[in-house]
Order: C-alpha cells, then structure tokens, then sequence
C-alpha cells in the first residue's frame, strides 16, 4: 500500500471559520439595497386550465414595478434534457404549487401584498395520481406537444403519451428464463413496490438575484451546483449568447441535486431583462421551495426475479415508473440510470427491464442524492427480501452468493474491472457491525420486537460522456499555492479532498493551499457540474494536471538559477531542489512569480498551472437494449440497521446503523465519515416517514417543514462507518466518489429490518407507523380469516 | 394590550453594542438583523418557526428571530451568532464535523449555547427536547452530538482549572 503525506490525514475544513462564526455569505446574504423583490403566486390547483388573469388591482398597488404572467413570455421553454416548461404557467397549471403569476416591487412586503391582489380564474381539471394512472388506457395527456420539445438524443420520449423517457435494457433472454424457469425447478418472486415523490430539504431555500446590466451582459448569482450548466440554459432559453451572461455560485447551503440543473433562474433572468440595470432578487419561501420548486421523484416498480434453489440469480424482469410530476427536469435522466444499474450489484445473465419516466400532476422532481439509484435500489432489495423468503435463505448471505465482481459485465454489457469494489467485504463488515450471526429478531421483555436488515447497492456517476473538469494552480508571494476549480462548496467539503490532493502532489503543508470557494463562469476553469459524486475525482485529476504543469514551469525557472537540466530538480517541503543533493535548492516563494538574480535580472514569470480532465471511454446506450458504456465508476457498499419496533403502534426506533463501502483511497477520512454518516441520516428520514401528502385532487398537504419531517436531533442511531479501499486506477490518488451513495441502501435496509420486526412484507415507503400498524393489521385478520 | 405607532423607535443591544433605530411594528428581529443590520449569520430557513435556522439569544434565551417581532425586543440584549468569538461550541463544531453546508449551524450554534448553560452535565434527555427545534439536514446529527459533548467536556474543564 502505499503510503502518503496529506491524504489520508483530516485537517480541519477551510470554511470553519466562517461557518461557525456566521460570517459566511450564502446568495441570499448578498443583496443590494435598491434590489428589487419578486414574489410568485403559486397554484391552487393540481391540474386546471386557467381561463383568466386580472392584474390590474395588482399592478396599480403602491410600490409595484411589474406583474408578470406565462403570456409575457410566449415562447420560452426550459429544460435541462427536455424544454418542457415555461417559466410562468402557460394556459393551464399541471402540479399543485405551479407558479402562475410573479410581482415585482420595491419590497417583498408590496410584492406580497400585490399577490392577494391578483385574480385568476381556473376551470379544475381531473388529477393524475401515479404513474399507472397517467399510463393507463385514455388518460389525458399532459404534454400535448411532447414532440415538439427541443431534447438531447440519449432521452427518448414517447408522444401522444406521459412517457417522457424510456430506457430499455435488455440482456440474454430473459422471458426464456421465466417461461421454463418453474418447470426447470427455480423459484420466482414477483413484486410490487412503491412510494410517494418527496423534497430534499435543503436547509438553504433557493436564492437568485439576477442582473441585467447596461453594458448587455446579464449577471445571475444563484444558490446553484450547476453555474456552468446554468449559463448554458440560460443562453438556450433566452437566446443570448453565453459570452453575454455571467453566472456566480456562492457557497450553498445544501444541494443535494435539488439545486443542479436549472431552477429559479430562467424567471429572475427574465424579470431582470425587464427592469436592466436594477438586480432583482428571487428567493424561496420554504413553502415555494418545498412546492413550486422540484423534489424528489416517487416510483412503482414491477419486479419478476428467478433464481435457482441454491439462490444463483437467473433473470430480472422489471418495469420502473418514475412519478416525475408534471415536468421531467432531471428525471427523465434519473429514470435511465436506474435502468443502467437496473439489476443492482449482482451478477444478473438475462435482464429485461423498462425504465419510464412519467409526467402526473405531482410536484416535479429533479435530482436526488442518489440519481436513480436510490429508487432502483429500494425495488431490487425488496425483491431480493422475498426472494430470500421464498428460497428460506438469509437475505445477506443471498446477496453475498450474487455479488457482482470484477470480470462481471453490467446491465449494459461493461465489463468490470480491476478498480471494482469489493461488495463481499462490504457485506461482511456491515455484518461484523451489527452482531449478524447473533440473530436477527428478538422479542424485548416490554413487548418490542429488535430486528435488523441489510441491503447492498452500487452507483455509478450518470454523466454526459464528455463530463470535464478543469483546474488551475497558482502562488503567492510567499509560495502558497491557491487551486481554482469550478466545484461549488455546497457542503460536501470537496475543496477540503482538493487540498489534500494538491498538498499531497507538491508534498506541502495542507495548511499552505488555498482552494477558492465561490465559482464566476467568467473566472472559474470550467466545470461541467457540482453532481454526480464526480467532482473529487474530475477536478481532482484536474488539480493534479495543473500541479504538474507547474512543478514543470517551476522546474524549468529553477533549472536556470541552479544552472542543471530541469528534469534533475524536485518539488517538494515548499522547495525546488536537486533530487541527488537536496541541499542545493530554493524556496519556491524565491521563485513562483519568477526569479530575480542579485544584479535585478529576472527570469521566469509567474507561475501557473493549467489541468484538465476529461471521461474517458464512456459511450451512450443503446435505444432497443440498453448496450453501452455509461458508468465512469462503480462505489460499491453495503448498508445494515438494527431497529426497535413497538408492535401495539406501529412506533419505530433506529438504535444502530453501519455501512461499509468500497470509496477506493480516503482522501480526508473525517469527511468521508461524515458524509457517509449524513447520507445515511437522510435515508432514515426517506424511508421511514419524508414523503409528500396529497389529497383527492393532489394537492399537498404537508407543504411546510411543519408537517413534511425531516429527521430530528435525538432520533439519529449510531453510525458505524468501515471503508474498503480498493485502488480506483483512473482516480486521484485511487480515489472515487462517495458523496451520495450512503443514502442508496438505507431503505432497503429499514424495509427488510422492519418487516423482519413486524412479521409482514412492507412494500411501500415511508414505514410510518400508522402504516406499519396497518399492514400488521391486514396480516393478523387475514392470518385469522383462514384459522 | 400596546398599541404601536407606523414607526417605533427602539433601543437594543445587541451583541454588547447599545442602537437605537426607527422600526415598523411588523417587522421581524430576524429581518431587523439581516436586512437592517446586515447581520446575515442569523439565516432565514423558513419564516415559520419550523428549522430553528434564525435562532438567537433574546435576554439568554433561545428564540427564533422569524417569530419575535423586533419591537418586543425593545430594551433587551440580543446575542447573534456574530457575537460569538472563539467559544468551546465553534471550536467543537469545527473538531467534531459538526456542520457540513453551514445553513442551520448559527442557530443551532445559539440554541446550544444556551443549553450549555441550562444544562452544564450531560442529559440525552434534555438535549433531544432542546435540539429538536433546530432542523439539520446534512450531518445526520452525528457531528452535533459530538460537538455537544466536546464542548461540554472542555467548559467542564475550565470551571475545574
């Protein structure tokens, strides 16, 4: 193994000063006076065609500057893979909360007074529930116009119909398997499984302030992870050219992917044109954020698994229906990651899976920690758990028996290789943790019921084959070094790996490297986007490239002054010194901005790094099967709990939890932990009770942080955290991503636990516990209805 | 029952620093100190009461700046997370990772500040019927609790020493 100097070491963030002490500046920290304010009016109403606006009240109260609606912008459409939405409702709303009409004023207080003045007129129309019903014979079609949307190939969306992307994966011969599989002796488990859309609760409400200044160039600051990606949209939906905006990320307070791709911008960028010269600010209220803005997607899922006695899988046959709500933003993206991850991490010969993205009249949804797999994982271990019941196996030890490895190929037919994690190990050490062999039930003396659950699950970053990254390297005066990334810091402590990676290369003090925390599309290297568990390792190799490029520069400087060849020099402990006579050498803050002789002759210049990085070998899929090379790498894990229920109320403790994953080398061991630890938290909250409420007509009705809970202090379990770290080739250092995937097992884990506990099968999310009480309910009448 | 007029002029002192200012009746302490005072490190996370992101000290004690109207606050000390300077809980915070994104850390900085205080031993109980008021949605609390329990061992220390 090899042994390194910063890596591996957990110096404290560079950003704890600020955030501890409040003096950090999020977007919304930084308006101006003289800002003007907008304020939305959201929409009542899931579904209905809105047959007038009256703005007149509205546009006369004092301090109005404006009162926008969908007609004022007739021709915009945004979408990040699939133009699909006006930034205004146009004609008629399609989810609760949809924003309809926007004012603005000269404070928020006159803004949201002229709201109430507005008047609109809507003619209710009938809902669309769930995927099925929106895929059912003669259901309205929600975007009548779906052809005509500007998309990128990789989506395929069926007109005519709500199905906004179909990703088809097929492998061997799976309905050959199914029609001989009982006749041949192996057992089939069919299923269904299936929850609600929810949000990502991001602590910071999204935030724009947008400027359209009078030299033609518009200026958007936004809570965003995507600023690159966002000045692109931008261009496409406003018809500028990119040279014309700027767009600027503060640190965020929170992503989660709930603030990649585009969100409030297209609007404050519209409501600034109007107005150049004065910035205008945008923001959230926590109910918009929750409702208007997109959460996170729910899914029905069919599943068929056979499987030979012994527990060899033997075929997947699965239909995923991701609920996108009324646009397809990420999800249609989301929706073909699942199917490129469709089997899970095993070995799977025959695969026949479809995986849909589907438009209904919920709120829409986006990314989400996870991308795809966190759904897909919770279909595949449910599946897995009764597929474990039928065979009379222990649910770990089947999974262990199909854990995929190195030389299996993929759903999409990539083969794995070396760099593949090692899941075994990951399912033994969840199991070391949490006392598997000791049993996994047990009935307390008060009448609870402890259980505990397992489940694995693997993730690959779904990415553009052309993700990039850039870097640069630069010094100051007294040899510090200062890296430039187009990262954002939305509180994952990516720049914290960076500067260990670059510290690491130049064998430096961390504590001497700078890594710059806010990105300017004008001044930032590019970046493709801040998603996708992707940026320690794109911008990482970036970092190294441009520290490279200028140990070269400095090398070449350094070779003059100490009159050798340049590749007889090292950088290193803040020098530049011969290799075979260390002692001969200079600082490098005598040289990083070029070397000035005793006589005042200078030669050199500054210094500067120039990195980038680029996927490699990555290739599209196949529109009929799915065949293709889409993963840049697989982190591969496992996930367990142990949980107390409460068998008379359904009530639910979390008394300990674990994960091991396969990261490659940990970079920063105190946050990886904690972003293990943080994921895993959250994905307590997504199975156990985070979901969103509608009524009849689907409108929520938990649309605050009130009513929509999120974990709570005091309700966390313990965290056991193992990493196995085999070597990513390709990554820095061996590195590789691990922002996201601690949330991807939790559900599966809870659900198996639970359901071990309440002696019932749940298959559906979330395991609140009016919903546990019911369904251990319907089991004992049932169980009593056949005695 | 106190009838307020369109503007009221208040005396407050905040972070050991006596103002007087001209306010409206509805305005908020919380929008007092970030639109006002520019004191943005008390952070806006939902205006409901609901996240514990705004959470300051008013006379010591913890409250949520969105649900207190600034001219109830005339005459008393409000302490704000820029009042704060090298206190057990920040260095806590920042050994024990026990923020990630930073949005809730203020406030839940401030709310524990005060419990501290209140409860200077340690007591799971009280600390979950405190903290459950501050929403976090990055650490999965594990960094908080260990922040809570390094700061409560170090304050322990120098009442000893």
């Amino acid at each position: 193994m090899k042994t390194f100097n910063s890596i591996g070491t957990s110096p404290l963030r560079a950003d704890a000063a600020a955030k501890t002490g409040g003096t950090l500046r999020y977007t919304d920290d930084r308006v101006r006076p003289g800002t003007l304010q907008a304020a939305v009016l959201a929409s009542p109403y899931a579904h209905a065609r809105i047959t007038a606006i009256d703005t007149a009240a509205a546009r006369r109260a004092p301090g109005v500057r404006g009162v926008f609606t969908g007609a004022d912008w007739p021709e915009v459409l945004i979408g990040l893979y699939l133009g699909d939405k006006p930034p205004l409702a146009r004609g008629a709303v399609r989810y609760y909360g949809e924003p309809v009409a926007v004012v603005v004023a000269d404070d928020e207080a006159a803004a949201l007074a002229a709201l109430r003045l507005l008047e609109v007129q809507f003619e209710p129309l009938p809902t669309l529930a769930s995927p099925s019903a929106a895929l059912a014979a003669g259901a309205a079609v929600l975007h009548p116009a779906l052809a005509d949307y500007r998309r990128i190939p990789a989506i395929l969306p069926e007109p005519g119909s709500n199905v906004a992307n179909r990703t088809r994966i097929r492998k061997g011969d799976a309905a050959a398997v199914f029609a001989t599989a009982e006749a041949a002796g192996a057992v089939v488990m069919e299923g269904c499984f299936s929850f609600p859309p929810g949000d990502h609760v991001a602590m910071e409400p999204r935030a724009v302030l947008a400027e359209y200044g009078l030299d033609g160039r518009l200026t958007v600051a936004s809570s965003t992870q995507s600023p690159f990606g966002v000045r692109t949209l931008l261009a496409k939906a406003l018809g500028l050219p990119e040279r014309d905006i700027v767009v600027r990320a503060a640190p965020v307070g929170g992503g989660f992917g709930g603030k990649a791709g585009i969100q409030l911008e297209p609007l404050a960028a519209l409501l600034a044109l109007r107005f150049p010269g004065r910035p205008v600010r945008l923001t959230n209220t926590r109910e918009l954020d929750l409702l208007s803005s997109p959460g996170r997607p729910g899914l029905e899922s069919y599943v068929r698994l056979a499987a030979r006695p012994d527990g060899e899988l033997l075929a997947l046959d699965m239909d995923l229906l991701f609920d996108s709500g009324a646009y397809a933003d990420y999800a249609v993206n989301v929706s073909r990651a699942a199917a490129a991850a469709c089997t899970g991490p095993y070995r799977v010969p025959h695969v026949r899976v479809d995986s849909l993205c589907v438009y209904t009249n919920h709120p829409f949804a986006t990314a989400f920690r996870g991308f795809g797999h966190i759904e897909l994982s919770y279909a595949t271990e449910r599946a897995m758990d009764l597929l474990a019941e039928r065979l009379g196996m222990d649910p770990a030890e089947l999974r262990r028996r199909n854990a995929i490895l190195p030389g299996d190929t993929t759903p999409t037919g990539a083969s794995l290789d070396a760099s593949t994690g090692d899941l075994p190990a990951c399912i033994d050490a969840v199991r070391r943790r949490l006392d598997w062999t000791a049993g996994t039930r047990s009935v307390q003396a008060d009448g609870k019921v402890r259980a505990k659950g397992l489940a694995c699950f693997w993730k690959a970053p779904a990415i553009p084959t052309f993700t990039e990254a850039a870097a640069t390297v630069s010094f100051a005066e007294d040899g510090s070094v200062c890296l430039a990334t187009g990262v954002v810091e939305i509180g994952q402590g990516t720049h914290d790996g960076l500067r260990l990676l670059v510290a690491e290369a130049l064998a430096m003090d961390p504590g001497l490297v700078r890594v710059i925390n806010e990105v300017d599309t004008d001044l930032s290297p590019h970046d493709w986007t801040t998603a996708a568990s992707r940026s320690l390792f794109m911008a990482g190799r970036a970092a190294l490239q441009a520290v490279e490029d200028a140990t070269g520069q400095i090398r070449q400087t350094a070779a003059a002054v100490l009159r050798c060849p340049p590749e007889d020099l090292a950088v290193g402990g803040g020098r530049v010194c011969l290799r075979d006579d260390p002692e001969r050498g200079l600082p490098l803050a005598a040289l990083v901005l070029g070397y000035v002789y005793p006589d005042g002759n200078a030669v050199g210049g500054p210094v500067i790094g120039r990195g980038r990085y680029i996927a490699r070998h990555l290739s599209g899929m196949d529109p009929a099967s799915g065949a293709g090379r889409p993963g840049l790498e697989w982190t591969m894990g496992a996930e367990g709990v142990e949980i107390e229920l409460d068998p008379r109320d359904g009530r639910l403790r979390v008394l300990r939890s674990a994960c091991a994953m396969d990261v490659g080398t940990v970079v920063h061991p105190a946050l990886a932990r904690a972003q293990v630890v943080g994921a895993m938290g959250m994905g307590i909250g997504y199975a156990t009770r985070e979901a969103f409420q509608f009524d009849s007509h689907e409108a929520v009705v938990n649309g605050s942080l009130r009513d929509y809970k999120i974990l709570r202090y005091g309700e966390d379990p313990q965290y056991f955290i193992d990493f196995v770290e085999t070597p990513q080739g390709d990554g820095p250092y061996g590195a590789r991503g691990l922002g996201e995937q601690g949330i991807i097992g939790m559900p599966g884990a809870l659900a198996q636990a639970v359901s071990t506990a309440a002696g019932v099968q749940l298959c559906e999310l979330p395991l609140t516990p009016e919903y546990i009480w019911r369904s251990m309910r319907a089991a004992r009448n049932k169980t009593e209805g056949q005695a | 029952m106190t009838i307020y007029g369109p503007a009221e002029t208040i005396e407050l002192q905040i972070n050991m620093e006596s103002i007087r200012l001209a306010v409206q009746p509805g305005l908020s302490l919380m929008r007092l100190l970030r639109e006002r005072l520019g004191l943005t490190g008390t952070r806006c996370g939902c205006e409901n009461g609901d996240c514990g992101a705004c959470t300051v000290l008013l006379a010591g004690v913890p409250v949520k700046s969105c649900m207190v109207l600034a001219v109830e606050c005339a005459g008393q000390a409000i302490r704000t997370i820029e009042g704060l300077r090298d206190h057990p809980l920040q260095r806590a915070f920042t050994a024990e990772q026990g923020f990630q994104c930073g949005f809730c850390t203020s406030g839940m900085i401030m709310n524990a500040v005060a419990l501290l205080e209140a409860h200077p031993q340690p007591d799971e109980a009280a600390d979950r019927e405190w903290l459950q008021s501050n929403l976090c949605r990055c650490t999965g609390y594990e960094g908080i609790r260990r922040a809570l329990a390094r700061a409560r061992r170090e304050m322990a220390e120098d009442r000893g020493g």
